[in-house]
This record gives structure tokens, C-alpha cells and sequence, in this order.
């Protein structure tokens, strides 16, 4: 069970959380405006890697926000938490 | 002779009456099951699982491979090893064939669990572990010291080494004692660590009062499972003896020389009179000598190597006992236990039959890095060891002692296993951020005698390898290995999976190293680049009524009720669980049946005045100066342009364009609005909004609440049901035009303040009051009283609503389908320029003509009622698989107002074949049906308004 620092309440079991998936994927600003294609990408393509992972957690059992975390994928390791709406930090 | 002829002489202690295989014996207090009966001579205590040969206790500990057995009294429990059975009075056990047989009756037992934080947690209580649990617990920290066994001390109880002049176990008894009185410190006894997850979350499980049998209080928890977030984790937990294959290596009589050891310095037993030695190495010296010394004749002790340690051969040559080096075992002989052992030269030469009815082999020592591996560290290959260690790890845990394989030729000492064990200790509590002083006094140690290189013997070599056992619980032989190598495989994974090795409940820990070993042997590979098969938790097994705790029952799942909930028991209602709700499905009267009560109950709806308990529905406010733009966002259809005072049904998608779910929006005031969500879906709707509000439009000045249990809510629905309402609200006018459709008032209802709204799940005139949930029963008993209303449950509604053509999110509905396909291109608004699926409805997918559409149909026999689930075919012959399907049926009911039975499903391209004949496989029948428009009661709308 990893613990997860929620940046509105500290490090907290991750069985307090719901995973959101893949971060940084907008809502399209005008989805009218695109092709199909691009609509579809928007609806299911999501990244995959092996490494570091930019992906949404919620707080469901605690704050109950949403915020971001940058974890590896091989090693469950979280290198970094940040607020829903700030830049994906750069990880050494 | 006492009653146990195995006993050492002169022990005394308290007796403890006990069964085995139908035979009464006596043990000791303090005695395993295992002792106890290698006290009383029984040496073939089970039978293995694929071959039925006889086997005999082969370990002292948690990794014992053969002597399985199950405990029939005082309740029954399979596939246990006597070697980790405490004996108690009253004790009744059976020897298994490799498999036992679960209880038959409910386990009367409490389990419990703990959860538990600290600064540094130690597993293992041996003198490694209680070297780092002191130095970490003295400085200060927050220290947890788990161990498997009912006493501390690990090695030490099996060794008559002593620290400060004293037996090392009565140092490590009175150490433990000290630690546990100190504030800071918890000593788990009888604890062993099984998992070791991400972050040093380790569990554990602690077994209170298995040991006590049928004294065991009642009160106290059997089981407890511990779940601990460590800061920094330590692992003593020692090392496992392997053996070695050779032709009869698992009859009764072979045992690890350790556990020889440990059975006649602890349990005071002696595991039989004359013994012959197998050793790779120095530690079975030790035992031999011990085991002289405790009575037990050493005929020979068989060397494979040239050079033992010089210091060990003199201490033989005092005592007689002969030692042949390069020397191995070649077979161990006898007819269900051992009576002689052959031996010869390693390679060849002339081999000698020598009686004994002990064997003691040492293959050398494995390090338990079961943890560490579980905590994703990595291995290395240790060459002075022949086995692996600890390696690289990115998780704050260290292994400590023999089992980061300090010692390094295969034989533990005493002293440098304290030391490497208090340097970790030092290690953990300083990165765990505490302040620790140097000088922390450790026990002195005797000296212990240089050891000689230990030599890696995996296998005697043999022309037949049929009795050469790698894994003793799973029967897997080195002809079994070689078959696997023979056929191909050349990774140890596979011919674990092939073979079945390691894959026994014992998790391979005598066996895994050893199969490692005859594989890399095999393909003539060096073990190390071999490498060894993954380590997953469970380390040993656990009980599911563990890990159940107390959650079991009626405390498996919160259970939740209305208001309303003790009158609906008293009325005998059914109940069906609705997510955590218990609602009721239906009220049968004395002589009713569950399709007479609901056909009653729907009657009484149409026809009469009828009430359900609608408690339950989801209901969220939705409060702020952007309320009606989030909710136009989040519907397909406008709810900005809803008027204060009135109601509106929605529909919500996903982006994707498919249903997720419906209810009504109640406009309580420009900024404010009630929405309601199915019963099952309250809380995925409330995600849904805050998801949508935190991540996407922040800017909306919008907050959502659930106040679903803050509100109960009475379905009132009949012809009837504006009589009743004018009778128990006088102040309210309840005519059609001061009171429409899809509008709310408030008011008061049986003298209870509530708000009334005109909205119907069935199509009748129907209204839902809703008032505070602490007057829900007050207002439920109110329009109860009269005894006109008649109480209707869930399969009613269900009834009801699907003669309406009123689809169920989730039964009617599974992901897959759009608000057109229901039929409900209505609710789907053209005008707003943008919501959430509107972009899918565009989509080429979304318009294909063969999309299943929500339509009804008629079985043409009328009485014939279809299961749920059931597909439909085109033709009334089955074709050949696979059959094509056209869709499949949501909901089927007998309708009380159709005087038939009918059934909502999902069809490709469902609207173009209303009046079509489709057939439903059901068994070995194919039923005819005719599709029909999804509406077959009152398709005009005719009864809404009474
Ligand atoms: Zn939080």
C-alpha cells in the first residue's frame, strides 16, 4: 500500500484515494472544432511508460480534492505532488 | 522408560494429554505437536501428496515441508505444520495426505486487527534482531519487535551457546522483558511478518490463543492482523537450512541437522538413537556434537569436503566419531523410515551400509530474504554462502544478521550477527531522525572456532534420480527437473511452473534454493547467474478469517436503512440490497407468494393509492451563483432555463456520450438546486460534479453537498393518491392547475413540514413528500394510518416503471448505451452549444444504424416470463456457433395491468424491427417473441394527471 503525499493533507494510505488516470489531459476548449480523430484521442488515448507518470488522484476518504502526483510506474516511487492546475514540476 | 521413550533423561514439566492419528499421547508444556511426537517415537506423521510416501518431521520451524497435519479438535483446521503447533491438553490431530479439508461448521472465533505505526520495525527476535531493537528502543524510538515463535531468542533456542556466561536463551528472555517494559516498545510474540508492501506498510498476523486450545477466552481475538507503516524496517529473520538431493532423501529418519539441534537443545528430544551425518559444511557439527552429548550415537558424520574445520575434527576425535571426508551420502535405506544409510566417496568408490535410524543433513544455510525481495530489494549471489542475499533496495529497509548472510562460509556467529544487528539498529533510528549515542553494551560471546569453506552440494549423482527430492511437499524429483531441463526450459520460473516446485505452501523454502541449484547443475550454469524465483507474499499462510477480521456478517459491508426501516420489518417486508441500502422489495400478506404480493401491490398503484419508502435516492445540493451553468454543463438537457418552483428529469454522460445516470432537478431558487441520482450511483454522481469542478472549471462558483440522509422520502402514487394527500394537507392545494406536473410546493403533511413534488416513476398521478428523515417514520405512519395506502416495494416500482418504458440505469443501461438508444433523443438538447457527450453524438460510431435500442417485447405465449439476460436470435433454429446475437433482454416482469408477461431489451437496430418475431434461447427452447415499442402501458400519457 503506498502512501501518498496528498499536498493538502500529508502523506495518507492510498486506500484513502481513487486514481484519476493520466494528468494533464484537458477537457477541449471547443470539442465541435475537432475531427473524430482528435475527439477520440481526447476519449481514449491515455500514455502508458514504464518510468515517471504524471497521472490524477483524488482524496476521496480524506479532503476529497483532486491534485496531481509524478510517479514511477516501475518502482512506485512518487516524486512529486502538485495542485490540479499547476505545471507537471521537472524531475531530475 | 517413561511414557516418552524419546525424551531426554531427567526432564521434567508439565503434562499435556494429546491425539494423533486416533492414538492418545503425552507431550510436554512448552512441546510443538512436532516434539511431541518425535518424544513418543512417531516418525512417519503424514503422507505425501502425489506419491503417498511415508514422511516424517524433516524441520524444526515454519519451513518444515512434510509433516502436515490437521487439527480436528477444538475446531478444525487444515494443513498446518506440527513443527509450528504448540501442544496444549485436549489437542486432536490427524497426519494429512498432503491436503486437508476445511471445517464444517462456522469458525465461533474472533479475528481482529491493528493498525500501528512506529519508528523502526524488527522481524525476527533472534540475537541480530534484539541487538537492533535494543540500541533503536534505548535511544528513544518508537520500536515494534515481531516474532514468529512463542519466545524470543531465534538461533539461540536451538544452540546451547551462551552470552554473558549464560545460556543464550535466558539473555534473550530477559532482553525481550527489558525492551517491553520500556514506553516506547511493543513486543509481538507468536507474530510473523507475511508481507512487505510499498512504503514499509508490512503486515502481520499474531496468533493470541491458538496455543491455548479449548482454554482460549472466548473474548480474546484467535487472530490478529497487524498493518504497520514503518519508518525505517529492519529484517533479523535468520536463515533456512536446505538439504541435498540424494536417492531417499524424504524418508522418515532424514532431518535437517539444525533442527536436530534444536529439538534436543529446546524441546529436549532426541529424534532418534544412532544417527549418521550429511554436511556441506561446519554447522552440522555443532549438532553432532550436541546430539552426542544429549545421548544420541554419532555412527559417522559423511563430509563432502576434504578440508572441515580443523577445530570441529578434534572435538570429534575426542568424542570417537569418525569423519569421512569427500564423502557423501548415497542413499537413505529402510522400509517407511530409515534403518541404515549408505555411504561412499563423492564421485566413486566403494560404498558401506551403516545402521541408524537418523539421518541429519546439511546442504548449508539460506538467508531469508523473503521480505527484502517482497520489498522489491534485489538479490546477489554470495559465493562463500551458495545462496542468495540481500542486494540493492530503494525502500528504507536493511536486512540485519544471517540473514544479510553475515558470517559469510555458511556458518552464523553468534558475535558478529550482535554487532551487524545493533549497527542496523543504530542505522534506522538515525535515518528515522533520532539522535543515537554510540556505546550500547552488547552480550559477550563465546569464541567460536574459525570456520572452513562450506562446498555447494546440490545433488549426489546417481544413474536413477526417481527418489532424489528437490521440493518434499510438492514430490518433485530431480528426474522431475531433469524431464522439465530435457524438455526445453532453461529459466527457473518455468520449470517452477513445469514441476510445481516451490508452488506448496511452504512457499519452497527447505526446496527453492536447492531446485535453483539442480537446474543450474543440469544445464551446467553457475547458480548465480541463474538466479531464483520470485518471492510474493504471503511468507507464510494466512487464514482468510485473518484478514476478514471483523468484517464479516453483518459487519461485512455498512448496511444502510431508512427512516422508515423498523415499520417495514414489522410489516414483514422482503428486503433487496440497493448498493449499501436495504430496501423493501415487496410485502406479502399471510398465503402470498412474491408474484401474487407484487401483482397485488401494482394493482393497487394503477387502480387505487399505493406508497413506497423512496428514502434512498441520491440527493445532492447544488448551491452557488454558477449552479445553473454547471448543471447545463453536466446534463443533456437545459436546466438554466428551469423555473423556480418546478421540476426537471435529466440525463447525465460521460464524454464518451454513453448514460450515466438520471433523476431529477428540483429549482429551489435562482442559485440553488435538489438533484437526485439513483440509488446506487449517489456517490459516483457527487464525484462526478466535485471532479468536474476541481479539474476542469475551478472558475464555476459551485458546491455540491449530498444530503441524502438528511431527507425521507415517501412515494405516494394511485388515482387515489390526491385524495389522501388533500386529507393529510389540508393547506395545500392539490387541484391539477395550482398544483402541475413536474412542480413542488412546500408545506405541511401530517402537521411535519415538507416539500411535496408532482413527479411520477410509474405514470400515474403520483407525488413524493419529502421531509426531515427524523420525521420519516412520523410521515410514513401518517399516510399509513388510515390503512387505505397499500405499502409497495422495489420489484413493484420496477414493474411499474418498465411498463412505462422507463429504463434503470444500469440494468436497462451498462456503459455501452446513449440517451438516444433508450429512445430519448428528447432529452438531448440541440440548442446548448456545448455538455458533457454531446461532441460523441457525432461520432460515426453513435449513429450506426445497428446500435441496440431499448424496446419492449412480447413473449407470444403470455405466460411465459423470460430470464433477464436472456439473448435474442433471429432465426428459430440455432445455427452453429458462434450464434450471432442481436441484443439481450434488461427486465422481464408479469404485468398486472397487461394481464401478460413482457420484457424491455437492448436490440440492434431495436426501433426498425418493432413487430418482428425474434426467438430467445432458454435452455434447450427457443422462445418466440414480438419486438414492441419500449412504452406498452398508457403510451399517450393519459393517467399522469388523475
Ligand atoms: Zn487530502
Amino acid at each position: 500500500m503506498l502512501l501518498i503525499p496528498c499536498p493538502w493533507c500529508g502523506p495518507r494510505d492510498e486506500a484513502e484515494f481513487h486514481y484519476g488516470g493520466q494528468a494533464h489531459v484537458a477537457y477541449p476548449e471547443d470539442p465541435a472544432a475537432l475531427s473524430d480523430e482528435e475527439w477520440a484521442r481526447y476519449l481514449f488515448f491515455r500514455d502508458n511508460p514504464k518510468g515517471l507518470f504524471a497521472e490524477r488522484w483524488s482524496h476521496t476518504a480524506g479532503c476529497r480534492r483532486w491534485f496531481n502526483a509524478v510517479r514511477d510506474t516501475a518502482t512506485n516511487e512518487i516524486h512529486a505532488v502538485y495542485r490540479t492546475g499547476e505545471p507537471r514540476p521537472v524531475i531530475a | 522408560m517413561t511414557a516418552q521413550p524419546y525424551r531426554r533423561e531427567g526432564v521434567t514439566g508439565k503434562t499435556v494429554r494429546f491425539r494423533f492419528d486416533g492414538r492418545d499421547y503425552e507431550g510436554l508444556e512448552g512441546d510443538t505437536l512436532a516434539s511431541a511426537l518425535l518424544a513418543n517415537g512417531v516418525r512417519a506423521v503424514a503422507s505425501s501428496v502425489k506419491l503417498g510416501r511415508p514422511r516424517g518431521v524433516y524441520a524444526a520451524g515454519c519451513e518444515e515441508p512434510n509433516a502436515l497435519v490437521q487439527i480436528e479438535e477444538p475446531f478444525p483446521e487444515p494443513m498446518l505444520q506440527a513443527t509450528t503447533v504448540e501442544l496444549y491438553d485436549g489437542l486432536v490431530a490427524t497426519g494429512l495426505p498432503g491436503q486437508g479439508r476445511l471445517a464444517d461448521r462456522p469458525d465461533p472465533a474472533r479475528y481482529d486487527a491493528v493498525h500501528a505505526h512506529c519508528d523502526v520495525l524488527v522481524v525476527g527476535a533472534g540475537p541480530a534482531g534484539i541487538a537492533a531493537a535494543g540500541v533503536a528502543a534505548r535511544a528513544g524510538g518508537r520500536v515494534i519487535l515481531a516474532d514468529e515463535r512463542p519466545e524470543p531468542g531465534g538461533s539461540l533456542l536451538g544452540t546451547t551457546e551462551t552470552l554473558d556466561g549464560r545460556p543464550g536463551r535466558e539473555w534473550a528472555a530477559e532482553e525481550v522483558a527489558a525492551l517491553a517494559a520500556l514506553p516506547e516498545v511493543r513486543v509481538l510474540r507468536r507474530t510473523t511478518v507475511v508481507g512487505h508492501y510499498d512504503d514499509n506498510y508490512v503486515v502481520a498476523v499474531e496468533r493470541r490463543t491458538n496455543h491455548l486450545g479449548a482454554a482460549a477466552p472466548a473474548e480474546m481475538a484467535r487472530e490478529r492482523v497487524w498493518r504497520i507503516r514503518a519508518t525505517r524496517v529492519v529484517l533479523a529473520t535468520g536463515g533456512h537450512e536446505r538439504f541435498v538431493a540424494f536417492a531417499g532423501n524424504d524418508l522418515p529418519g532424514v532431518m535437517l541437522a539444525g533442527a536436530a539441534r534444536t529439538y534436543a537443545n529446546h524441546y529436549r528430544v532426541l529424534p532418534g538413537r544412532r544417527a549418521v551425518v550429511f554436511t556441506t559444511d561446519d554447522s552440522a557439527y555443532a549438532a553432532a556434537l550436541d546430539l552426542a552429548d544429549a545421548g544420541v550415537e554419532i555412527a559417522a558424520i559423511a563430509d563432502v569436503r576434504r578440508a572441515p574445520g580443523e577445530a570441529w575434527a578434534a572435538r570429534c576425535a575426542e568424542r570417537g566419531i569418525e569423519v569421512l571426508t569427500g564423502y557423501v551420502v548415497t542413499a537413505a535405506k529402510g522400509e517407511g523410515e530409515v534403518s541404515s544409510v549408505e555411504i561412499g566417496p563423492r564421485g566413486a568408490g566403494a560404498t558401506r551400509e551403516v545402521a541408524a535410524d537418523l539421518l541429519l543433513v546439511s546442504g548449508g544455510w539460506t538467508p531469508v530474504v523473503h521480505l527484502f525481495s517482497q520489498a522489491g530489494g534485489t538479490l546477489r549471489y554470495d559465493e562463500g554462502l551458495g545462496a542468495f542475499t540481500p542486494g540493492e533496495t530503494r525502500q528504507a529497509v536493511e536486512a540485519a544478521g544471517f540473514a544479510r548472510g553475515v558470517g559469510g562460509t555458511g556458518v552464523r556467529t553468534l558475535r558478529a550477527c550482535l554487532e551487524d544487528g545493533a549497527e542496523a539498529g543504530r542505522r534506522a533510528l538515525a535515518a528515522a531522525g533520532f539522535a543515537v549515542a554510540s556505546g550500547h553494551r552488547l552480550p559477550a560471546a563465546e569464541e567460536e572456532p574459525t570456520a572452513a569453506p562450506a562446498e555447494h552440494l546440490w545433488l549426489v549423482e546417481a544413474g536413477d534420480y526417481g527418489t532424489h527430492f528437490v521440493d518434499l511437499q510438492r514430490d518433485v524429483t530431480v528426474a522431475d527437473v531433469l524431464r522439465a531441463t530435457g524438455a526445453g526450459l532453461t529459466s527457473v520460473e518455468h520449470v517452477k511452473r513445469y514441476t510445481t516446485a516451490g508452488t506448496a505452501h511452504d512457499q519452497g523454502k527447505t526446496s527453492g534454493l536447492l531446485t535453483s541449484g539442480v537446474v543450474a547443475h543440469a544445464l551446467g550454469v553457475d547458480v548465480a547467474e541463474l538466479g531464483t524465483t520470485t518471492f510474493r507474499a504471503p511468507y507464510t499462510p494466512v487464514s482468510f478469517a485473518a484478514l476478514a477480521g471483523r468484517d464479516r456478517g453483518p459487519l461485512h459491508d455498512p448496511v444502510r436503512v431508512t427512516a422508515m426501516h423498523e415499520w417495514h420489518v414489522a410489516r414483514g417486508a422482503l428486503f433487496e440490497n440497493a448498493g449499501q441500502w436495504k430496501r423493501p422489495w415487496y410485502y406479502p400478506r399471510p398465503g402470498e407468494d412474491m408474484e401474487a404480493a407484487v401483482l397485488r401491490e401494482c394493482r393497487a398503484a394503477r387502480e387505487d393509492v399505493a406508497a413506497m419508502d423512496a428514502s434512498t435516492l441520491g440527493k445532492i445540493d447544488v448551491v452557488g451563483p454558477d449552479a445553473a451553468v454547471f448543471l447545463d454543463r453536466l446534463y443533456t438537457n437545459m436546466m438554466s432555463t428551469l423555473k423556480v418552483g418546478s421540476i426537471r428529469y435529466g440525463v447525465m454522460c460521460r464524454p464518451d456520450g454513453m448514460v450515466f445516470d438520471d433523476g431529477t432537478v428540483i429549482r429551489l431558487a435562482d442559485d440553488r438546486f435538489l438533484v437526485t441520482t439513483t440509488t446506487g450511483n449517489a456517490a459516483a454522481v457527487l464525484d462526478w460534479m466535485e471532479e468536474w469542478l476541481q479539474t476542469e472549471w475551478p472558475d464555476l462558483r459551485v458546491h455540491c453537498t449530498s444530503v441524502t440522509e438528511q431527507w425521507a422520502t415517501v412515494a405516494l402514487v394511485g388515482p387515489r393518491s390526491r385524495a389522501v394527500l388533500a386529507r393529510l394537507a389540508p393547506g395545500l392545494a392539490v387541484g391539477n392547475d395550482s398544483f402541475p406536473f413536474m412542480t413542488w410546493r412546500d408545506t405541511e403533511v401530517a402537521g411535519i413540514e415538507a416539500r411535496v413534488c408532482r413527479i411520477s416513476f410509474s405514470g400515474e398521478l403520483a407525488y413524493e413528500i419529502n421531509v426531515s428523515s427524523w420525521f420519516g417514520l412520523a410521515l410514513w405512519e401518517a399516510v399509513m394510518a388510515s390503512g387505505e395506502v397499500t405499502p409497495y416495494g422495489t420489484e413493484t416500482m420496477h414493474v411499474l416503471r418498465a411498463e412505462k418504458g422507463f429504463p434503470i440505469v444500469g440494468q436497462d443501461t451498462d456503459g455501452t448505451v446513449t440517451p438516444q438508444d433508450l429512445g430519448m433523443e428528447w432529452i438531448v438538447s440541440k440548442k446548448k452549444a456545448d455538455f458533457i457527450g454531446k461532441r460523441s453524438y457525432a461520432r460515426a460510431d453513435t449513429s450506426r444504424p445497428d446500435r441496440k435500442h431499448l424496446v419492449g417485447l412480447l413473449p407470444e405465449d403470455p405466460g411465459v416470463l423470460l430470464p433477464e439476460g436472456a439473448h435474442l436470435v433471429e432465426t428459430s433454429a440455432l445455427p452453429e456457433p458462434p450464434v450471432p446475437t442481436l441484443g439481450f433482454v434488461t427486465s422481464s416482469y408479469r404485468s398486472a395491468a397487461l394481464g401478460r408477461t413482457f420484457a424491455l431489451a437492448l436490440v440492434s437496430g431495436g426501433r426498425e424491427r418493432v413487430g418482428e418475431r425474434l426467438y430467445a434461447p432458454v435452455g434447450a427452447d427457443l422462445v418466440p417473441v414480438t419486438v414492441t415499442s419500449h412504452v406498452l402501458y398508457d403510451p399517450e400519457g393519459a393517467r399522469r394527471d388523475g
